[in-house]
């Protein structure tokens, strides 16, 4: 190794007073510790008990307020939660962090069930735009249609919806599983990283436009596809990957699956700073 | 942001006003410096209801310039004596605010280029809304605070369109404010949610034909639009579907006439819509509490899909 030298001259901002400061006290980075019970605390989860079951009528509540009182009955241990009358409030059943069965008996707004991890959740109607945005783990079923940018940025879980969905379903995704009993509108996939789509019904224009990775299984016909989707054989693993997800899904059991067209990413944009100018244009 | 609603009943008449008063009530937080109604009412089809204005409000929040009231009253006689040079008699008159008028007009002829020119070349007078059954309310405020100024909460009729505006690219003012009449067509009316981007180029087009444009507003432009269409012999449906390639930028719209209702998605399906469907009623709105605040039960609902146009008739 080199001797350096250290020197004594002072930078500008030295001169000017400044990086005077004395750091003390406790590190802001932080070591994991197997003895340290914080280590394992998961801010905002409950033990609960799924046999523990309330109903909750929101129909006079603000969506803050409701969530707190699922929150508040999530900490005396309920792990069945049946929300009635949602009559199409945003924001609804957003954060929940831990394992719980909820069922909302109606149709959610905007943003319903948004950054969560973990929870099993059944809606019996529709959702509006950015359903289960930012999904970490967890299962959420829609019982009729769905809105736009439905499964926006999920990372896990499985978002099923056994009607149509809007626009953007699964933009921006990066992981998990997003199951379309029906159709789908324009930009399907829209710049996804990871993940997993599976429309059965007809998708609309532009799908899959500028994804980096990820796969799309279309049963019905396509619009047209967007920059850098291309179709991939669809192998014999994936009819069974398929078979086996919609059977756990409750959707399109008797579905045919050989015939469904896969989708995947050309990654000519992917690579783009790689590219020579030519390629570029190619790519786009 | 901006949020829309409408609704329209199949075989028979209701109370639009304060049904789109709840609807739009509901969409508040999309929009509360202006809120605009388009009503059809219940009228026995053989004189014109012309809601005009001769100044603007310029209460809190308004752009406007403050302008003497007499003014007001200049503008109102002249007014008249327009219309008496025109052959129309008005059979009723009603000064709902100052600036807010709304007359009843016996007038033959059918043809309202010449007529509203005549009107509108008044410095400060604008049409809101011409034709035989529809009348377009507008103003600052939100939507109860309209419906309350106006009255509207018993109003009778079939359909009705509306609006609760977030001004972003024009000034907090009635002129700016949707519903937008289809000048120069009897009974026709848009609102929109979004933004257009090629306002200008198709605005100078519009204008070398003779169209006129009162505001900035580029919602202005569906309604000009369309009724252009419309002058060159389009369907209302051929003209909103032309409409989708002919406008660009993004886009969820309303249009409304006499006896229909239709909706246009661009196609890139970037503003909401949520639409319910049933033999006797359809409605829709940006999001779905405007539908819930006239059917709380249980019902199906769905986002129409990117480039869709429906129409539909009473």
């Amino acid at each position: 190794m080199a001797n350096l030298k250290t020197s004594e001259k002072k930078s500008k901002a030295q001169s000017m007073g400044m990086h005077s400061e004395v750091l003390t006290g406790r590190t802001q980075q932080k070591f994991f510790n197997p003895d340290e019970a914080e280590n394992f605390y998961y801010f905002g989860t409950y033990d609960v008990d799924f046999n523990k079951r309330t109903d909750l009528d929101v129909k006079d509540m603000s969506a803050p307020e409701a969530n707190k009182e699922i929150d508040n009955l999530m900490s005396q241990g309920y792990g069945t939660i049946v929300i009635k009358n949602p009559q199409g409030k945003h924001s609804l059943g957003v954060g929940i962090l831990n394992k719980l069965n909820l069922i909302f008996e109606g149709s959610l707004g905007y943003f319903g069930m948004g950054s969560c991890d973990g929870p099993t959740v059944r809606i019996n109607g529709r959702v509006g735009w950015s359903c289960a945005e930012n999904l970490m783990a967890g299962k959420v079923v829609i019982e009729k249609n769905a809105g736009s940018c439905f499964g926006a940025a999920i990372r896990g879980g499985d978002l099923i919806c056994k009607g149509s969905v809007g626009a953007r379903t699964g933009i921006d995704m990066k992981g998990g599983t997003i199951i379309v009993g029906g159709d789908a509108g324009a930009f399907t996939g829209f710049m996804m990283q990871r993940g997993r789509i599976i429309i059965l019904g007809d998708v609309g224009i532009n799908l899959g436009d500028s994804m980096y990775d990820g796969t799309i299984f279309v049963g019905g016909s396509i619009g047209s596809y967007g920059s850098d989707a291309v179709d991939a054989d669809l192998s014999k693993s994936d009819q069974d990957w398929l078979k086996r997800k919609l059977k756990v899904a409750e959707i399109g059991e008797n579905f045919d699956v050989s015939k469904m067209k896969k989708i995947v990413a050309g990654k000519k944009l992917w690579n783009y700073d790689n590219l020579e100018p030519t390629e570029k244009k190619g790519a786009i | 942001m901006c949020g829309i609603a409408g609704l329209i009943h199949r075989g028979k008449s209701s109370n639009v006003g304060s049904e789109l008063q709840g609807m739009l009530q509901a969409l508040k937080h999309r929009g509360e410096d202006s809120t605009g109604y388009a009503l059809y009412g219940d009228t026995d089809g053989k004189n014109f209801i012309m809601r005009f204005k001769v100044g603007e409000n310029v209460g809190e929040g308004s752009s406007s310039i403050m302008e003497d009231v007499s003014v007001y009253d200049e503008r109102k006689k002249i007014v008249d004596q327009y219309l008496a040079e025109l052959g129309a008699k008005v059979l009723k008159e009603e000064r709902t605010l100052p600036y807010s008028l709304r007359y009843e007009i016996s007038y033959d002829k059918k043809d309202l280029l010449d007529f509203s020119q005549k009107i509108e070349s008044i410095p400060g007078v604008e049409i809101l809304s011409m034709g035989k059954s529809l009348e377009v309310i507008k103003d600052l405020g939100n939507a109860k605070a309209v419906c309350d100024r106006y009255s509207l909460d018993k109003l009778v009729g079939t359909h009705a369109i509306g609006h609760a505006r977030m001004a972003t690219e024009s000034g907090v003012d009635i002129k700016s404010a949707h519903p937008f009449w289809g000048y120069p067509f009897s009974d026709v009316s848009v609102v929109h949610n979004g933004q257009l981007t090629n306002y200008w180029n198709n605005r100078r087009a519009l204008e070398n034909k003779g169209m006129r444009f009162m505001s900035e507003c580029d919602s202005e432009l569906i309604a000009v639009y369309i009724a252009q269409k419309m002058r060159e012999g389009a369907s209302l449906e051929e003209g909103m579907r032309d409409s989708l390639t002919g406008l660009d930028g993004v886009f969820t719209y309303f249009v409304a006439t006499s006896d229909s209702l239709g909706m246009a998605k661009d196609t890139m399906a970037a503003k909401p819509l949520v639409l319910y469907e049933s033999d006797d009623l359809v409605a829709m709105g940006s999001e779905e509490i405007a539908i819930r605040s006239v059917l709380p039960q249980e019902i199906d609902t769905y986002d129409p899909f990117d480039g869709e146009v429906k129409v539909w008739q009473i």
